[in-house]
């Protein structure tokens, strides 16, 4: 254990930025890049679990567990928002026998 | 806490009930059949009269002059506190007696009148909007309420002026009446601001305990007693606002009788009477009072003489008598005009039932030149407008003779000019009331055709009520001469304060009322000569008559000289406004808005080409934009 | 240590861009559990032992089985949906690689943090996230029920056949 949490003292909180900002616009990049929606969706996790892990860092390096807890909330949101989007998906694929993105082109005036 | 008169409280339900019945008939018109709506709202004015009975009563029993019931706190706004209050006193007790018993008996006779109107549940919904709106303007403890009531009886008088809406000249005659009334209305609005600001209040009797500090003749008090005269003169048909009054008995029957004759024209004797304490204060203002009352009354009762519509001589005879009411306003005797008020309310009232008893049974004929013999045919209806007649010309001992007596007395007191001139206006009054008399009751019938027969019992017994109230009525107010007490002058007097008046001798009050009585006499006597012995009938619309009586005949040409100097100015003005201002200027400038909200929307939808790729990465073109505005920053 | 971390750093980003290139919805569930489990590593390293059992629970055990059913249900296995046009693919690259530049530069402004002193490190043990939770954050925590039970019914709502 004590070998475990000392990556805190040799990793610095930079390293956890950068990756978390890389991995964030990947995410991006992917929602922006696929046309199957459940791709999307899955890059929106993570996105998600970019952000989780920044404030996972950031709640270590300030060794305030209150972080660590508005994390396992943001899990229980994301949790809600899967539920739902994937029944959307579903409904989508029964309406317009399709996942494709582009084929939800009627959001205009 | 002031003590207060046991019971006062139920002082509300005075104007509610009509209210009530309003409501009762306005929403339910649909289902009402028959005569229920006439049932529904007589009642509720009788219980209203009977409230307004037992209020009496008790203020009488407690020793208290008056009493205000606060219904609610209606305008609070910073040191500005406006209840909504009644005021139960003298002076408006006596008016609310008029209001709901005079108003009774005219929703009563209604019944009968209206029977088989189509509109008949809408009728008596506005009557009782009408008598609710009048109980509100007289029971108001402060101008605004009054001025509630005040614009309620406006918009009654027209509704029910333009009953019968599909009839255009109606119509235009409501419409007369309804601007001619604005005009007063504004100088009432200024009024009662100009009043604020002087005074901090408008409740009457904060505004009276402060007025009493000034000086009279104070500049500023002349300019609001001057305003409110504007009101009243409008109301209250007045020189040089008083055309409206005979066009508006183009509504029918029972409402001229309530709404121009009875209460509403006298709303603004009454608000000279509350506000006496101003006016006492406005010695300029008391003077054009008597200019205006005396000019009305002769001028009103000159076109009288001329006029052959039944209902247009009753009219032109209430614009003369509410002169003469002006005249007592502005002699300072307050009392003695509210009395004439009185008196004036039931015998007008009863003349106007009979004239609507008499229109009813010669099917609508208004023409008196077409009537004649119907003494026999109606004989309640005949020896009740005799009784009317005799009244309204001031012969003793009808109630007409007591007011209309005392008014000329204060007149003699005050300038012998002012007696000479409206004892002039009563012998006229005296000639066309008889003429009128005589026209339609006596000689032989001359429509062919028409089989007149008397009226049904609803509508004879109020008459008969009011016949009894116009003979009997003046003994309200004895004079000492007569062994009275003057008891309704005295009741009054702690309401409505009175300009001490000089002692008049006794020799001069009995020699003034021999005059009066001779001259009345002789003016009957011919009549009786002119049109029953030697029964000249008036001439008809074609022939060609002398230059006075053409003037006469044609009402000196008011209303043409009005159209001229204002109507077609006006006219002129909003064709200019409609052609050049609206039609060139402010429609394009509005369609052009629309049009370029609509090109511009046209533009900007091509950015919502609906695809949702295009959307994301315009979020993100956003999002990345705003980041790096926040970082040059 | 640091080459754990570099490790598991680089098993994430690469399965994150395989999530985004490979075409397989099936293959794209793997790589991102891949992804996810790599993220539990990165949660004990920063000894949040606690998140780190509830993200393998809760991602990898619920949420992707649901990806997973959603693919099987609609029959998704193949790449059935082609790529999006050439243009706009490399016009997405470009901007995903902007907007890292850009936070990035956002970041380099920021004061740089180091761990406070005296250090504690059992901060993400399940003792202490749950004496935080049930005593700061009970509310929300009670809360979160009333979110989950709306988002079942919208679920079942949307799922219905005839809405």
């Amino acid at each position: 254990m004590k070998e475990v949490s000392s990556a805190i003292q040799l990793i610095p909180l930079d390293n956890y930025i950068m990756l978390s900002v890389a991995l964030f616009s990947i995410g991006l990049m992917g929602v922006l890049f696929r046309r199957n929606i459940i791709v999307v969706l899955m890059c929106l996790e993570l996105m998600f679990n970019s952000v989780n892990l920044l404030i996972t860092a950031f709640s270590a390096y300030h060794s305030d567990p209150s972080g660590q807890v508005f994390v396992f909330f943001i899990m229980i949101v994301a949790a809600a928002e899967v539920a739902v989007g994937l029944s959307i998906v579903v409904m989508m694929k029964r309406n317009v026998e399709s996942v494709d993105i582009n084929l939800l082109n009627r959001l205009r005036w | 806490m002031v003590e207060q008169v046991p019971y006062i409280n139920f002082a509300w339900l005075v104007p509610a009930l009509p209210l009530l019945g309003f409501l009762i008939t306005g929403l339910a018109y649909k289902r009402l059949k028959h005569n229920q709506a006439g049932i529904i709202a007589s009642t509720m004015v009788v219980l209203s009269f009977l409230v307004s009975a037992a209020l009496f009563f008790v203020l009488q029993s407690s020793g208290k002059d008056s009493a205000t019931v606060t219904l609610f706190n209606w305008i609070v706004i910073g040191n500005m506190n406006i209840p909504f209050a009644l005021l139960i006193d003298h002076l408006s007790l006596t008016m609310m007696l008029i209001i709901t018993g005079v108003g009774a008996l005219i929703h009563i006779y209604s019944i009968g009148y209206m029977h088989g109107d189509d509109r008949v549940n809408s009728f008596f919904a506005q009557m009782n909007l009408f008598t609710f709106s009048m109980l509100l303007l007289v029971m108001g403890a402060n101008y605004l309420v009054l001025f509630i009531g005040w614009e309620g009886v406006g918009l009654c008088s027209y509704l029910l002026i333009g009953f019968w809406f599909k009839n255009p000249a109606f119509n235009y005659a409501a419409r007369k009446a309804f601007v001619m009334n604005r005009i007063g209305d504004l100088g009432f609005i200024l009024g009662i601001i100009l009043l604020f600001l002087t005074f901090k209040s408008v409740t009457f009797s904060e505004v009276f305990s402060h007025a009493a500090k000034l000086q009279p003749g104070a500049p500023v008090i002349t300019l609001i007693t001057l305003f409110l005269l504007i009101g009243a003169v409008g109301k209250s048909a007045q020189i040089p606002l008083f055309t409206w009054l005979p066009d508006a008995m183009a509504g029918p029957t029972p409402v001229s009788a309530l709404i121009h004759a009875a209460t509403m024209v006298t709303a603004g004797i009454y608000m000279i009477a509350r506000s006496s304490i101003l006016y006492n204060l406005a010695p300029i203002t008391l003077n054009v009072i008597i200019v205006i009352g005396l000019a009305t009354a002769l001028l009103a009762a000159i076109i009288g003489l001329k006029q052959n519509d039944i209902k247009k001589v009753l009219a032109y005879s209430t614009v003369s008598q509410l002169g003469y009411m002006f005249i007592a306003l502005g002699l300072g005797a307050y009392s003695t005009a509210v009395f004439h008020v009185t008196t004036h309310a039931f015998f007008k009232a009863l003349l106007f039932l009979g004239a609507g008893s008499v229109i009813h049974a010669m099917g609508g004929e208004q023409d008196i030149r077409k009537m004649g013999g119907l003494r026999k045919k109606m004989p309640y209806t005949y020896f009740t407008f005799l009784a009317g007649t005799l009244a309204i010309s001031g012969i003793p001992p009808f109630s007409g003779f007591f007011s209309k007596d005392l008014i000329l007395a204060k007149a003699y007191e005050h300038n012998i000019l002012i007696y000479i001139l409206a004892l002039g206006g009563a012998l006229i009054t005296c000639f066309y009331m008889f003429r009128l008399l005589y026209l339609v009751f006596s000689g032989e019938q001359r429509l062919p055709g028409v089989h007149p027969h008397e009226s049904p019992r609803v509508m004879t017994i109020p008459l008969v009520i009011l016949s009894i109230l116009a003979v009997f009525g003046g003994f309200l107010n004895i004079p000492s001469l007569l062994g009275g007490d003057s008891k309704f002058t005295t009741f009054l007097q702690c309401a409505v304060i009175s300009k001490v008046p000089e002692e008049i001798s006794r020799y001069t009050e009995i020699a003034l009322i021999v005059i009066s009585l001779i001259l009345l006499i002789r003016v009957i006597i011919f009549v009786y000569w002119r049109y029953v012995k030697k029964a000249l009938i008036p001439a008809g619309e074609t022939e060609t008559k002398p230059f006075f009586s053409r003037l006469v005949y044609n009402k000196f040409y008011i209303d043409e000289i009005y159209i001229a100097l204002f109507e077609k100015h006006f006219g002129y003005l909003s064709d200019f406004f409609f052609h050049k201002i609206e039609n060139t200027v402010l429609d394009p400038v509005v369609d052009e808005i629309g049009a370029a909200t609509s090109r511009f929307g046209t533009m900007v939808r091509r950015l919502q080409p609906g695809n949702m790729s295009f959307y994301l990465f315009a979020m993100v073109a956003g999002i990345l934009l705003f980041i790096v505005f926040i970082l040059i920053i | 240590m640091v080459f754990l971390f570099y490790m598991l750093s680089a098993i994430m980003i690469i399965s994150a861009l395989l999530i985004v290139f490979n075409r397989n919805p099936i293959n794209n569930v793997i790589f991102l559990i891949v992804c996810f489990i790599a993220m539990a590593g990165h949660y004990i390293l920063l000894n949040a032992q606690f998140l780190a059992v509830v993200h393998i629970i809760v991602y990898t055990g619920a949420i992707m089985v649901l990806f997973l059913f959603v693919i099987m249900l609609l029959n998704l296995n193949k790449a059935i949906i082609p790529h999006k046009s050439r243009a706009t693919r490399i016009l997405a690259v470009i901007t995903g690689g902007i907007f890292f530049l850009v936070l990035l530069a956002a970041t380099r402004q920021t004061i740089e943090i180091h761990p406070r002193y005296p250090f504690t490190s059992d901060i993400g043990l399940v003792k202490e996230v749950g004496q935080t939770l049930f005593h700061e954050f009970l509310l929300p925590f009670e809360m979160s029920s009333a979110l989950f039970i709306a988002a079942m019914v919208g679920a079942i709502m949307f799922g219905k056949k005839d809405v």
